[in-house]
């Protein structure tokens, strides 16, 4: 089993359960460990119940794991709800004046500090939150520099004195615990990696600059608003122009006119606000003009659950927009890889000239992780694909009279489908785009006349960019033995539980291997039987009820799983969870598992 | 709207000839329309590749078909949101959107509403034959009380829409109204509404000879008098506009109500293009800058 630690900290919102977990995660990251951060918060800008949970450890953290090393609760609701998750070997660090215990495991470290005699209190509202998080550095075996470099950093604007008393505070309740307290047994180590720490939102984002999108629109949606802050937030620096629009039709329309002019455009919703982009999904595939969307999938159906996760947005996702038309979608399986993909999936449109769709979810999207800053790479492959902007001049230049049409299609018949594509400006190349079906020069095959041979050729030169994409796309492959006695699938988030799940059985003694699908479409369904063939027992892992995926691969492959593992509560999967589902499978207990979330938040 | 004027008299009528010609009904308002966009191109010489006609859906969004420019037949009622992308993207280019009296007031009301209030730079031509002609004659959101349609056979209770007024209200900053049956007026309004730098509506009595069988050329033209007949009224006088925008009835007004010229529109006063269109911009972020992103991080 792995080193890891985790520390979580409840209260409720507005009681700055963030700060601390700040600047947990950036001492973590900064002794070099990797780290893996859930919130689980409700949808209330003051009260409710938000559980912050920092895992952390040499090795790469993937999820938020199982166990809770250090609780720090915030309020008497915070102990109430948690206390009792803690087992042997853990502690709880809580305010003896306003907060009371209630009964512990056998081995589980109380750890009252009172808050007015180490700190000023009527001065500092938050010195409770600051003597809990000197203490557990203590208990953690690290040193008060780390703490005093990131506490600095914390307040430095709001003028020295400040970073002083904070200081002040965190030395006290540093000191009060290596005198009353005892720490862990085993101290946090260091080690050369340097890690940048990122939700999900900030790594598609980034990963949006780095592809070189210069077009960016949103109208706020949980959890998909961190996408619109960032973008905001450094469109300047970055040259990108970021609008607010009035409504998700807006949003979609307004991406594939920034698009159609030439620019590489993304934009990012959820649920809901996907829902109403379906059309404009369906026009950039019929004019060509490829477009990035983004869907943070939260709990629904409807408003649902808006700060809690779920891949319910699968079939949604399959059925946007009327009509067949070709399409990429993409699940990305970290948070890295919500970096990674962006770029990827802009070189794919861009060739192939549709939409591509990037299905993430709340996990990812608010979830932070360490990531490796070389895994940022802001200067990936950018392929533009036939694209003709200004060749004979950016049109400025050019008189009036060669403004002819020169003989160019924009709809071209060709064998892979691609046609090379003209923007506006361009002399020599005018052309009108549009929605009905069109004949190569873009005449309307719909209105006056329509004509079904055109029509099919119409809809075939469209459809062959399908074979071009699945070409372009690597397919899935088995992580772990071949000959495991289980074999995993999941989809998209669930990549870093299910690994830990499999590693956990692996320990068990039962031998389990992993499937885990990044590309929905193109599937590679072929592929997948291969791979599946021989598996012995086959179980699909994901977060929802009716088994989105199972039914998707179902219907693409005839393919049936052994048994199925579903969790739509709200929460994602914790490791335990999966493993003790496979057990209970194994045994031919059950075919479907569904999981009991532990944690009440 | 900023224009580049090239070399005078190369732009002709001919040249802005669109690929198929124009499927409408004979006798369509949307003709004089489309024949007041070419001239006011010509007079203006701008480069058709230069220019993008962007409409939504209906008889009248067919028009980007019938003209030799660049152009865009998008969705019904999007034709406002795929064109501020656009312009936004390329500012250099001329944009001009077309459309029908549903497409804009009805399932487009919202993108109206609240292009006008960014002030983008674009000249936006309803057709407004106040029905729905390409869905065969149904009541529309101009559509008068008591007009009987195949959607309302026994009339219409819904209070129309006043185009004018809500244009003003929500912040156009020209404001205008032609009719197909006077193309002079309407091509200099045109003209206007191009040269305008920011968000110009202009709402075009355009009658639909077919379903629309109230508001005829012939109701329209004793009725139809120009503001600029009258020496007195000021474009420049929102209250006075607001005004002029109530008055339907034995007097409807045309012209230009209004026009203000101190706003930026929205591409002017966004500073991620004071280095140009975002098109010419270097894809890349510098890599000092993408340091800086990942520095943030750790
Ligand atoms: C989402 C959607 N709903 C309905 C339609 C059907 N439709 C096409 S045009 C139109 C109305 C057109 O009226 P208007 O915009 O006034 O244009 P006109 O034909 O009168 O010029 C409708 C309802 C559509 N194309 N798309
Ligand atoms: S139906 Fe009406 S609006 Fe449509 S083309 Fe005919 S006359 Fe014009
Ligand atoms: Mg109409």
């Amino acid at each position: 089993m792995k080193q890891t630690f985790a520390i979580a900290i409840g209260g409720a919102a507005g009681q700055g359960v963030a700060t601390p977990g700040d600047i947990f995660a950036k001492i973590f990251s900064r002794r070099g460990l990797s780290l893996n951060a859930y919130n689980a918060y409700q949808s209330i800008i003051r009260g409710g119940h938000t559980l912050l949970t920092i895992r952390t450890g040499p090795e790469h953290v993937s999820n938020m794991g199982d166990r809770i090393d250090l609780l720090i609760p915030l309020n008497q609701d915070t102990m109430d709800r948690h206390l009792k998750l803690l087992t042997s070997g853990a502690a709880c660090i809580y305010n003896a004046e306003t907060i009371k215990p209630g009964s512990a495991a056998d081995g589980v470290q109380l750890c009252p500090l009172p808050v007015s005699e180490l700190a000023d209190i009527s001065r500092n509202k938050v010195a409770q939150n600051t003597l809990a998080i000197g203490a557990g550095l203590h208990m953690m075996g690290i040193g008060f520099a780390a703490l005093e470099e990131a506490l600095r950093e914390q307040f430095k604007k709001k003028g020295e004195s400040v970073v002083v008393e904070n200081v002040g505070v965190a030395r006290a309740g540093y000191d009060y615990a290596a005198a009353h307290f005892t720490a862990f047994p085993n101290p946090l180590p260091k080690t050369e990696k340097r890690y940048a720490v990122l939700s999900g939102n900030i790594a598609m984002a980034m990963g949006g600059a780095a592809a070189g999108v210069k077009f960016y629109c949103a109208y706020p949606m949980s959890p998909s608003t961190g996408v619109l802050h960032w973008m905001a937030a450094h469109a300047r620096k970055a040259g990108i122009m970021v609008r607010q629009v009035e409504d998700e039709i807006g949003v979609i329309n307004m991406a594939i006119g920034a698009a159609h002019a030439g620019v590489r455009s993304m934009c990012a919703t959820s649920g809901g606000g996907f829902a109403l982009m379906s059309e404009g999904l369906g026009m950039s595939a019929m004019i060509e003009t490829p477009v990035v969307v983004i869907d943070c999938q939260r709990a629904g159906p409807s408003t649902g659950v808006p700060t809690k996760t779920e891949q319910g947005d699968l079939w949604q996702m399959l059925g946007a927009a009327f009509g067949d038309y070709p399409r990429l979608i993409a699940a990305p399986l970290d948070i890295a890889d919500c970096f990674k993909v962006i770029p990827e999936m802009f070189n794919l449109v861009d060739r192939f000239q549709c939409p591509g769709l990037v299905l993430c979810d709340l996990l990812l999207s608010e979830g932070r992780l360490g990531v490796d800053p070389k895994d940022l790479d802001f200067n990936p492959a950018i392929d533009r694909g036939e694209l003709i902007t200004g060749v004979n001049g950016n049109g400025n230049g050019a008189s009036a009279a060669i403004a002819t049409n020169g003989g160019y299609k924009r709809y071209k018949i060709t064998e892979s489908g691609i046609s090379p594509r003209a923007v506006p400006g361009v002399p020599g190349h005018i052309h009108t785009v549009a929605t009905d079906e069109h004949m190569e020069d873009g005449v309307l095959i719909s209105d006056e006349f329509t004509n079904p041979i055109k029509r099919r050729a119409m809809m075939e030169k469209r459809m062959r960019k399908v074979v071009g994409i699945e070409a372009a796309v690597p397919p899935s492959t088995l992580w772990g033995p071949r000959d495991a006695e289980v074999t995993l699938i999941g989809w998209g988030s669930t990549k870093g539980v299910i690994e830990e799940a499999c590693e956990m059985l692996n320990e068990e003694g039962i031998s389990a291997n992993q499937l885990q699908i990044r590309w929905l479409v193109p599937l590679h369904g072929e592929v997948i039987l291969e791979l599946l063939k021989d598996a012995r027992q086959t179980i699909i892992v994901e977060n929802n009820y009716s088994g989105q995926f199972a039914r998707y691969l179902r219907s693409e492959t005839s393919f049936v799983p052994d048994g199925n593992i579903r969790k739509y509560d709200g929460e994602p999967f914790m490791p335990h969870h999966i493993v003790e589902a496979v057990k209970e499978q194994l045994a031919g207990k059950t075919k479907l598992s569904v999981p009991m979330h532990e944690i009440m938040v | 709207m900023a224009t580049s004027v090239q070399r005078a008299s190369q732009l002709t009528m001919a040249d802005l000839k669109g690929r198929v010609d124009p499927d409408w009904c004979p006798g369509c308002g949307d003709f004089g329309v489309l024949a007041a966009i070419q001239k006011a191109l010509v007079e203006l010489q701008i480069p058709s590749h230069n220019v993008v006609a962007i409409s939504g859906i209906g008889c009248s969004s067919n028009l980007p078909g019938f003209i030799n420019t660049y152009g865009m037949h998008t969705l019904h009622g999007r034709a406002l949101a795929v064109a501020t992308g656009l312009k936004l993207a390329n500012h250099e280019l001329t944009v001009l959107v077309t459309g029908g009296d549903g497409d804009g007031f009805g399932i487009g009301g919202n993108h109206f509403v609240h292009t006008m209030r960014r002030n983008v730079d674009l000249l936006y031509i309803v057709m407004d034959n106040q029905i729905y002609g390409l869905t065969t004659g149904q009541t529309s959101p101009t559509s008068r009380v008591g007009m009987k349609t195949k959607s309302m056979p026994f009339g219409n209770i819904e209070a129309p829409v006043n185009p004018i007024s809500l244009a003003l209200a929500a912040g156009a900053t020209f404001v205008a109204r032609g009719f197909s049956g006077d193309q002079k007026h309407l091509t200099e309004l045109i003209k206007q509404g191009i040269g305008h730098k920011g968000f110009s509506f202009l709402d075009v009595f355009s009658p639909c000879v077919t379903y629309n069988h109230d508001n005829t050329y012939q109701w329209y033209r004793p009725r139809v008098k120009k503001l600029e007949d009258d020496a007195a009224y000021d474009a420049a006088d929102w209250t006075a506009a607001m005004e002029k925008s109530l008055l339907w009835g034995e007097e409807i007004p045309i012209g230009k109500f209004f026009e203000r010229t101190d706003l930026p529109s929205l591409h002017a006063a966004e500073p991620v293009l004071n280095e140009g269109p975002l098109v010419h911009l270097d894809p890349r972020v510098p890599p000092d800058v993408a340091r800086g992103f990942i520095e943030e991080l750790m």
